[in-house]
């Protein structure tokens, strides 16, 4: 009997083992990943606590002096801040789509031809990834000493087309990275199957591959968007921070700690974050129409 | 016809050195191999994927070595289908025929005829996603004929198929052989494709093709389980 008993006991105590190193690994996943969000949602909540304390600070109104005390709305009634959203909008979408433009053609080659010089390619794609976004910002400018650049810089360096180089000089490596994943996960025999039906090259990319690859686009365009509203370093060489031309965002926060003014840089921090979050929902939603009509289709 | 003359390949560590294949018209052959013995680059070579180092591609008596995939008329079926993953089924019936310019009346002709065929009318408005294994590849098959090409490329298009729906499709290409008369060259490593549909099997063994055997008009007693009935 004890023979016939002991598997039977040995395995009941495994399963507990199992079942509590299981519960234990799940436990060290939610424990080190969740402490990660929530610093993210405590600065956020910082942030928002902050602008709520500063709200109606030193007088004693009511309902509509709390709310024509807080900073968030006192930032979005300055001509400055709302020049400064406006470039910001203006600025990240131009330079987004220059990305996608550029980052497609580029991402497809590096996906799909092998040439000479390929990893130097590839690995100069990374430079703007890991090179301090100052020294893209230097370098840019010194950039812009020599010619033919040096002939259209006193219409570029320090103007707002300026702001728009320095955030797609950065945005488009990531973007042209989203690409050539994308691409590498479409199944090159499409392409072939559509040649052999008669299709040029560029036939075979615009039927076939350009309608396989809208997500990553999407992806693309949405992470080089959000780099952009990011981006402060390469501004602050390249394009300056001067109200009311070159301020973005970033530069807005950065003006408003100088003068020691905590609230407003708080308050247009919270502006970036709501107009983030309210764009990037927004490229979910129509960006990728596809995905509810894959999902209500039977 | 397809003739393979004294075709020479070089890729990375594989080669393949003056293999020699023909096909006549309107038979279906098979070619069989081993897995990495050079099947599928000797059909890459015939659609035109691959450049061979040395030796000629004759279609139809035609020296094509050096043209395009797009101009040789190669319908091509690819193991898992490869379908267009934004497109209907409906969509890839017609592609080759509006990458022809053909006219609407006679699009919507050939789409309705294709997907009788094929069995596949009930599924036209249909994505990829949405489609099984054996209807893959019937689409597969649909969008390599639309525009009737004189040759059919297919490149083991029934393993991933379980054996009811390979059966199926067994009966299906036998079927379509008849209907269209189009020269078929069928890669597979299986012997009872072979067996089901070859009229002339092909194997490579260690760098050559060798004709295996060639069961020719249908009424020869060989092979009479594996003749259309």
């Amino acid at each position: 009997m004890e023979t016939a008993v002991s598997p039977s006991a040995d395995a009941s105590g495994r399963r507990r083992v199992i079942g509590i190193s299981n519960s234990l690994f799940f436990g060290c996943c939610l424990l080190i990943g969740g402490s990660y969000v929530l610093l993210i949602v405590a600065m956020l909540a910082a942030d928002a606590a902050y602008v709520i304390g500063q709200s109606g600070a030193g007088d004693g109104g009511g309902w509509s002096s709390y709310i024509s005390g807080n900073p968030v709305i006192q930032s979005l009634r300055d001509p400055k801040i709302q020049y400064s959203i406006w470039l910001s909008m203006l600025s990240c979408t131009l330079s987004a789509l220059l990305s996608l433009l550029v980052a497609v053609p580029m991402g497809y080659l590096m996906s799909r031809r092998r040439f000479p010089g390929r990893n130097l390619v590839d690995a100069v794609l990374d430079i703007p990834i890991v090179l301090p976004p100052l020294v893209v910002g230097l370098s840019l400018l010194i950039l812009f000493q020599f010619p033919p650049f040096s002939k259209v810089a006193r219409e570029i360096v320090y103007q707002v087309p300026s702001v728009i180089i320095a955030q797609f000089a950065v945005a488009c490596a990531f973007a042209v990275r989203t690409m050539k994943a994308t691409f590498d996960h479409i199944d090159p025999r499409c392409e072939q199957v559509a040649i052999s039906l008669g299709c040029s090259r560029f036939q075979a990319f615009g039927s076939v591959v350009l309608p396989a690859a809208d997500r990553g686009m999407m992806a693309a365009v949405t992470l080089a968007w959000a780099r952009s509203l990011g981006e402060f370093g390469p501004l602050l060489i390249f394009a300056g921070a001067t109200r009311m031309k070159t301020e973005v965002l970033s530069t807005s926060v950065f003006l408003e700690m100088n003068v020691g003014n905590v609230s407003a840089a708080v308050a247009v921090s919270m502006i970036m974050v709501a107009v983030a979050v309210v764009v990037l929902i927004l490229m979910r939603v129509w960006g990728t129409p596809q995905a509810t009509t894959d999902f209500t289709l039977h | 016809m397809i003739i393979l003359d004294q075709i020479s390949i070089q890729q990375g560590k594989f080669a393949l050195a003056n293999v020699s294949l023909r096909v006549t018209s309107g038979a279906y052959a098979v070619l069989m191999g081993r897995t990495g013995s050079g099947k599928t680059t000797i059909l890459e070579t015939v659609i035109g994927f691959r450049r061979p180092t040395s030796g000629r591609v004759l279609l139809g008596g035609v020296d094509v070595t050096h043209w395009n995939p797009a101009v040789r008329g190669i319908g091509y079926v690819p193991q898992d289908g490869a379908l267009f993953s934004r497109m209907s089924v409906q969509d890839h019936l017609a592609f080759a025929l509006k990458i022809r310019r053909t006219s609407r009346p006679e699009i919507a002709r050939r789409v309705r005829e294709l997907s009788t065929l094929l069995g596949i009318s009930h599924l036209l408005d249909r994505r990829p996603g949405r489609l099984s294994g054996g209807e893959r590849q019937r689409v597969a098959l649909g969008r390599a004929l639309a525009f009737q090409p004189q040759i059919l490329c297919l490149d083991e298009p029934l393993s991933a198929l379980d054996d009811e729906t390979r059966q199926e499709m067994c009966n299906l290409l036998r079927e379509v052989r008849e209907k269209t008369g189009v020269t078929t060259l069928h890669v597979t490593h299986n012997e009872a494709e072979a067996v089901l549909l070859a009229d002339t099997v092909f194997r490579i063994t260690d760098g050559r093709i060798v004709q295996q055997q060639s069961v020719g008009e249908p009424a020869t007693p060989a092979e009479p389980a594996s003749l259309p009935s």
